[in-house]
C-alpha cells in the first residue's frame, strides 16, 4: 500500500508541473498585456492617439515601471521559476487589480463557495440516492422510467439558462418576487440581527443558486447508485437473505444497500475540486462574492496571478481527491487490490 | 469481442441508417447487418429516435436558414422584371454575378414591388432596428426583439448554424487528437502509454471551463477560435474509450495475425483495430456535440468568444441578464439551447444502448 501511495503521489508531480506550464504559457502568450489593459482607455488609448513624443515616453515609463513592479519585465522563463520558486512558500504574488495578496484574496471568497458547493452536494446526495433506491428495487416499473425521464431532462436543462429564467420570473422582475435576484445579504443586512433571521436571510438567498448547481447532478448520482444497487441484487446472498425467509425491507436495506453504498462513498471525493471553478456561471449569473466570480473577473481583468492560483489549487484538489478516492475505495472494499488498479 | 462488431473500416455513419442492402462481399455483409442490427435496435428506442429528427430538423433549419428569415423576397416582380433575391444573393457571395443597379442595397419592404413573396420571417438576424428594442412577442416579430430591435425569432434560425458548425468542427478537432492519443496509448503500452496517460491525467485535473473563458477572453472574439479552443479542450472522453478498446482489442488474434504477416503498426491499427474501436467511440462523439454545444453558448451567455455583431443562441441570452423585464429573451433561445442538447443526448443515449451487446 504504502509503495502503491509513493507511485501515485510520484506520478502527480510530472502532472503538476505539466498544469503549471500550460496555465502560465496559455496566460503570458495570450495577446494583450495587462500593463497595457490596466491603462486601456486612460493613458493607453491617450497613447495611441496623437500624444506628443514627450508624453507618449512618460506613459510608456509609467507602464515599464508598472511591468518591473510585477516582474512582468523578465523573460518568460525567469517569470516561471520565480512563481514556482513563490509558490513552495503558498505565496501567489500580487493582484495586478488592487495590489493585495492573492491569497488572501481566495480565502476571502472561500466561504461562499463552499457553503454554495457544500449545500449543493448535500442535497444531490439527498435527492439522489432514494431515487437510486427507488429505481432498482421496482426496476422497470412506470416509477423507474418516469424519474430516469426526469432525472435526465434534468441533467440536459443548461443550468444558466434555468438560472436567467428563474431571476426573470421569480427574481423580482415584472413577475413574482419570491427569491432575490443575487448576492448572499439583504440590503439591509446588519450584523445585529438574531441569529435565526441570519439564517433564514442566508438560506433565502441561497436557494435559487444551490438548486441551480445541483439538479443536474440528480441523474448521473442515481443511475450510479440504480445500476450499483442492480449490482448487488443479482449476487447470491441477495437469494440466500430471501430464501431465509427475511423481509424485502431488509434484504434491500440491510443487505443491499450497504453494499451498493461503498462505489458512492468514494465519488464523495469528487466534490472537492467543485470548490475551485465549478461554478463559475452560476456564480457570476447570482453575483456570489466565491472564487468561481472571483475567477471570471480576473480573466476579464487579465489579473494573471488570480487566475494562476486558481488554476494551480484547482488541478491540485483534482489530482488529490482522484487518490483519495482511489484511496477510498480499496479502503472500504478489500476486494480491489492496489496493483491492479489502472495508474 | 464478438464477430458482429467486425465491421470494415470502409463502413460511414451513413452505413447505420440503411436497411440490410443488397449482399456484396461475405465481409461487407456481416458488416452490413451488424450495423443493421444497431439501427433495429436504436429504431426500438422512441426516444432516441425522436432526438435523431429533431437533430435533423435543426440540420436542415441551419441549412436553409436563409430561405426562412431574411430581409430579400424569395421572389419578387419588380418594374416588369421577376427576382430571386434570396437564391440571387448566394451567386453574389460567390462573386458569380452582382447585384444589378436597382436592387443593390435597397430596403426592400420600401420597394413597391408589383409581386413579392417574403421568408416566414422578414428580418435578418443582425438586422438593426432602433426604433423597436424589447417588442414583446407580436404578430410582427412573433418571438420579440433585443436591445437593438433585432428580431429574435431570425437570430434562433440562425444561431442554428453557429450551433452546428460549432457542434460538429470543435468535435471533429476533438476526435482527431483524441483517437490519435488514444490508438497510440492503448496500442503501444509501456512508457508511451504512461506518457500519454499523464497528458489525460493533466487534461482532467485542469479546471477545463476556466480554461475555455480564458483563452475565449484572451483572444480576439471569433466563432472559428471558439471551436477551436472547444475541440482543444474536449478530446480527454474519447481519447480514454479509444484507449480502452485498443487495450482490449490489441491482444486478439486477428491482430497477432496481422503482425504476423507483417503489417506495419501504422496500419495494424488504424486500418484493422481503429474500426473495432470506432463504436464506442461514436457515443462519445454524439454526446460530446451536445457538450460542444453546451459550452459555445456558456462562452457566449458569459460574453466571451462570441463578436459583438454575431448572434448565437447564447449571446440573446446573455441579454436577458441585464434586462429581466424582457422575459422573451430569456426562454426563446435557452429553450433553442435545451432543444438541441437534449436531441444530441438522446441520440448519444439510444446509440450507447443499441450498442451495448449485454442487450443483444
Amino acid at each position: 500500500m504504502i509503495a502503491y501511495l509513493v507511485q501515485r503521489l510520484l506520478l502527480i508531480i510530472p502532472t503538476f508541473f505539466g498544469i503549471t506550464l500550460i496555465a502560465f504559457s496559455i496566460i503570458h502568450l495570450a495577446p494583450g498585456d495587462p500593463a497595457e489593459l490596466r491603462a486601456g482607455g486612460g493613458l493607453g488609448a491617450g497613447a495611441e492617439g496623437g500624444l506628443s513624443t514627450e508624453r507618449r515616453g512618460s506613459v510608456d515609463r509609467a507602464l515599464q515601471e508598472w511591468r518591473a513592479l510585477y516582474g512582468l519585465d523578465k523573460p518568460l522563463h525567469m517569470q516561471y521559476l520565480i512563481w514556482l520558486k513563490n509558490l513552495f512558500t503558498l505565496d501567489f504574488g500580487m493582484s495586478f487589480k488592487d495590489s493585495q495578496p492573492v491569497w488572501g484574496k481566495i480565502v476571502e471568497r472561500l466561504p461562499a463557495t463552499i457553503k454554495l458547493n457544500v449545500l449543493s452536494t448535500a442535497l444531490v446526495y439527498l435527492v439522489a440516492i432514494p431515487l437510486g433506491i427507488y429505481s432498482a428495487t421496482y426496476q422497470y416499473s412506470f416509477g423507474d422510467q418516469l424519474t430516469t425521464f426526469a432525472a435526465f431532462v434534468l441533467f440536459a436543462l443548461p443550468s444558466f439558462w434555468v438560472g436567467t429564467m428563474a431571476i426573470v420570473f421569480l427574481g423580482g422582475g415584472d413577475f413574482y418576487y419570491w427569491f432575490p435576484p443575487g448576492g448572499l445579504q439583504s440590503v439591509d443586512y446588519s450584523p445585529g440581527w438574531p441569529w435565526w433571521q441570519r439564517l433564514v436571510d442566508q438560506g433565502w438567498h441561497l436557494c435559487l443558486p444551490v438548486l441551480m448547481l445541483s439538479y443536474g447532478g440528480f441523474a448521473g448520482l442515481s443511475r450510479f447508485m440504480r445500476s450499483s444497487m442492480l449490482e448487488n441484487l443479482r449476487q447470491d446472498f441477495v437469494l440466500v437473505a430471501r430464501s431465509k425467509g427475511l423481509a424485502e425491507r431488509v434484504v434491500i436495506y440491510k443487505h443491499v444497500l450497504r453494499n451498493s453504498l461503498i462505489p458512492i462513498v468514494t465519488i464523495m471525493a469528487s466534490i472537492i475540486p467543485g470548490l475551485v471553478g465549478g461554478s463559475i456561471i452560476i456564480e457570476t449569473l447570482f453575483s456570489i462574492p466565491g472564487i468561481g466570480q472571483l475567477s471570471y473577473e480576473a480573466v476579464l481583468a487579465r489579473d494573471y496571478p488570480i487566475i494562476l492560483a486558481v488554476f494551480t489549487i484547482g488541478s491540485v484538489l483534482t489530482l488529490l481527491s482522484i487518490l483519495l478516492s482511489d484511496l477510498l475505495l480499496s479502503v472500504v472494499d478489500p476486494r480491489i487490490a492496489f496493483s491492479r488498479r489502472a495508474v | 469481442m464478438q464477430p458482429q462488431r467486425r465491421f470494415m473500416s470502409t463502413q460511414t455513419t451513413s452505413a447505420m441508417m440503411s436497411r440490410p442492402g443488397a449482399s456484396q462481399t461475405p465481409a461487407l455483409e456481416l458488416a452490413q447487418s451488424s450495423w443493421a442490427r444497431v439501427w433495429r435496435q436504436f429504431k426500438r428506442n422512441y426516444l432516441a429516435v425522436i432526438g435523431l429528427c429533431v437533430v435533423l430538423g435543426l440540420v436542415v433549419m441551419a441549412l436553409s436558414a436563409d430561405f426562412l428569415d431574411n430581409d430579400k423576397p424569395l421572389y419578387m416582380v419588380y418594374k416588369g422584371q421577376t427576382y430571386f433575391p434570396v437564391p440571387y444573393s448566394y451567386l453574389v457571395n460567390l462573386r458569380l454575378t452582382q447585384w444589378p443597379p436597382e436592387l443593390l442595397n435597397v430596403d426592400y419592404r420600401a420597394l413597391t414591388a408589383e409581386r413579392a413573396i417574403f421568408p416566414p420571417i422578414p428580418y435578418r438576424p443582425n438586422q438593426i432596428d432602433l426604433t423597436n428594442p424589447f417588442a414583446p412577442p407580436s404578430p410582427e416579430h412573433w418571438l420579440g426583439t433585443d436591445r437593438l430591435g433585432r428580431d429574435v425569432m431570425a437570430g434562433i434560425v440562425h444561431g442554428s448554424r453557429y450551433s452546428l458548425s460549432i457542434g460538429f468542427v470543435s468535435v471533429g478537432i476533438a476526435l482527431v487528437i483524441g483517437v490519435l492519443l488514444g490508438a497510440l496509448a492503448g496500442f503501444f503500452g509501456g512508457w508511451v502509454d504512461l506518457v500519454i496517460s499523464r497528458v489525460f491525467e493533466l487534461m482532467l485535473a485542469i479546471p477545463t471551463f476556466l480554461l475555455l473563458i480564458t483563452i475565449a477572453a484572451f483572444l480576439k472574439p471569433s466563432i472559428f477560435y471558439t471551436m477551436i479552443i472547444i475541440g482543444l479542450t474536449g478530446w480527454v472522453g474519447m481519447a480514454r474509450f479509444t484507449r480502452n478498446e485498443f487495450l482490449k482489442v490489441r491482444n486478439l488474434d486477428y491482430v497477432m495475425a496481422a503482425t504476423a504477416i507483417g503489417l506495419p503498426d501504422r496500419r495494424i491499427m488504424f486500418r484493422h483495430i481503429l474500426p473495432n474501436a470506432l463504436a464506442p467511440v461514436l457515443v462519445s462523439v454524439v454526446l460530446g456535440i451536445a457538450s460542444a454545444i453546451l459550452a459555445e453558448s456558456s462562452l457566449s451567455f458569459l460574453g466571451v468568444g462570441v463578436p459583438a455583431d454575431t448572434v448565437t443562441w447564447g449571446s440573446i441570452l446573455n441579454e436577458a441578464r441585464s434586462n429581466t423585464f424582457a422575459w422573451w429573451l430569456a426562454v426563446f433561445p435557452g429553450a433553442a439551447i435545451f432543444v438541441a442538447v437534449i436531441s444530441y443526448y438522446m441520440v448519444g443515449e439510444g446509440l450507447r444502448d443499441a450498442l451495448d451487446p449485454r442487450l443483444k
